[in-house]
């Protein structure tokens, strides 16, 4: 390699590295607007919004989904196995939301803690596989976790 | 090594090499998308919660993943062009560069009609990271491409085109690890090396890879095309163009 495909080599180099880094630093400074939703951990450490609405995220937590008698109303836990929120709903929800699935509301948190939601979105896993194989994984018990609430590898 | 590298980058060699290549490709793109769609629409069971809304990830996922890839080789090929300044890896970039933003398109499309099943009332979440890092791949291919047309000098624009691709390389690991670093609506990778097959039942993952190496043939069928036919423009004055032309009216 000559000279100057040696210095080009260098300068190209240069610019990934520099552009790479300068993003690294600008996303590790808005880290937390990047988050799509806060984890009921997150709310309880007052690390979300009080003032704003903000999205929160998790699992409902079995047997706690409860219908109002109006039809519309629901309220359920949600769970990031380390801490729970109450959410109240008015409102249709997702096909996918059901006891133990993951899912996303927006709205805001009241003086007692619990979430108001204006919208609710159910978040999938990744994991695939046909009904016969869930039937039997979840009767030997060895249903993968959802990811909502394994470990994150945070930037 | 270099031997080959430079013997590559001669574009009689890479015309004849592509005139070989060509037919085969043809051949292993049609077979493999007709039995992979059949396979994955029609014999792979559906999803225990999604029903037939997962057959979408038959299209999805390799349309999304060959996005990120394609995006890799123009960026590899733009430092070429800036350090070696080998024409042919101009020409392979630029003639990659719309089946990119198509495979990021019908990405962006499906996962839209995908996310209107499964997440609930909405076809798209602004402040989504996997979301809009994908978009942003999205305008990143249209940009480089305007850029590659608004020069008329063709060396000018492939290094201004490059040093684009280039910047924007940094966006790739962005969209990969979007869902690791940051909570996001998109669910975490099915397709993430190893874990792989604890995340996706082997019925379901035979055809989905059958329709990665579709859309992987296909990118590569389109890309020898699209480079032959620019490198017919750009050398039509040279003498291999001239001749090869000659045998071909005699024949």
């Amino acid at each position: 390699m000559n000279a100057v495909r040696r210095r080009r080599l260098l300068l190209v180099s240069a610019l990934v590295i520099g552009v790479g880094v300068a993003v690294t630093l600008a996303l590790m400074a808005f880290r937390q607007n990047l988050m799509y939703y806060y984890t009921p951990t997150d709310v309880h450490e007052g690390k979300a919004p009080s003032t704003r609405s903000f999205r929160t995220g998790g699992l409902v937590k079995q047997g706690s989904l409860h219908r109002d008698p109006d039809g519309v109303t629901v309220r359920f836990t949600i769970t990031d196995l380390k801490q729970e929120m109450i959410v109240l709903y008015r409102g249709i929800l997702p096909d996918l939301f059901r006891e133990g699935q993951g899912i996303i509301a927006n709205g805001r948190v009241g003086p007692n803690g619990v979430f108001t939601a204006k919208d609710v979105l159910a978040k999938h896993d990744e994991n695939y596989m046909p009904p016969e194989v869930a039937a039997s994984l979840k009767k030997s018990g060895a249903m993968p976790q959802h990811e909502m609430v394994k470990e994150k590898n945070k930037l | 090594m270099w031997v080959w590298f430079h013997k590559l980058g001669s574009p009689p060699y890479f015309y004849r090499l592509s005139s070989r290549l060509l037919p085969w490709l043809a051949v292993a793109t049609l077979i493999s998308f007709v039995v992979g769609t059949i396979w994955g629409l029609f014999y792979a069971p559906s999803d225990y919660q999604q029903a037939d809304t997962s057959r979408i990830m038959y299209i999805h996922v390799p349309a999304a993943m060959f996005s990120m890839s394609i995006y890799m080789v123009i960026a590899a090929a733009g430092a070429v062009t800036l350090i070696w300044r080998i024409k042919l890896a101009d020409l392979v970039a630029a003639a990659s560069a719309p089946i990119g933003a198509s495979y990021t398109f019908i990405a962006l499309i499906t996962g839209s009609l995908w996310g209107r099943t499964m997440w609930g009332d909405t076809y798209w979440e602004w402040t989504d990271p996997r979301l809009m890092s994908e978009l942003i791949l999205f305008f990143l291919y249209l940009g480089y491409m305007a850029l590659n047309a608004a020069f008329e000098d063709r060396r000018r624009a492939a290094r201004a085109a490059a040093v684009l691709a280039l910047v924007g390389v940094v966006n790739i690991p962005i969209i990969h690890y979007s869902v690791e670093w940051w909570t996001s609506l998109h669910q975490g990778s099915t397709t993430r090396g190893m874990q792989f097959a604890a995340t996706i039942y082997p019925s379901m993952r035979y055809p989905l890879y059958l329709m990665m190496l579709a859309f992987a043939f296909f990118y590569a069928q389109l890309m020898f095309k699209n480079t032959r036919c620019l490198l017919l423009e750009s050398e039509r004055n040279n003498s291999w163009v001239k001749e090869m032309v000659t045998q071909h009216d005699a024949a």
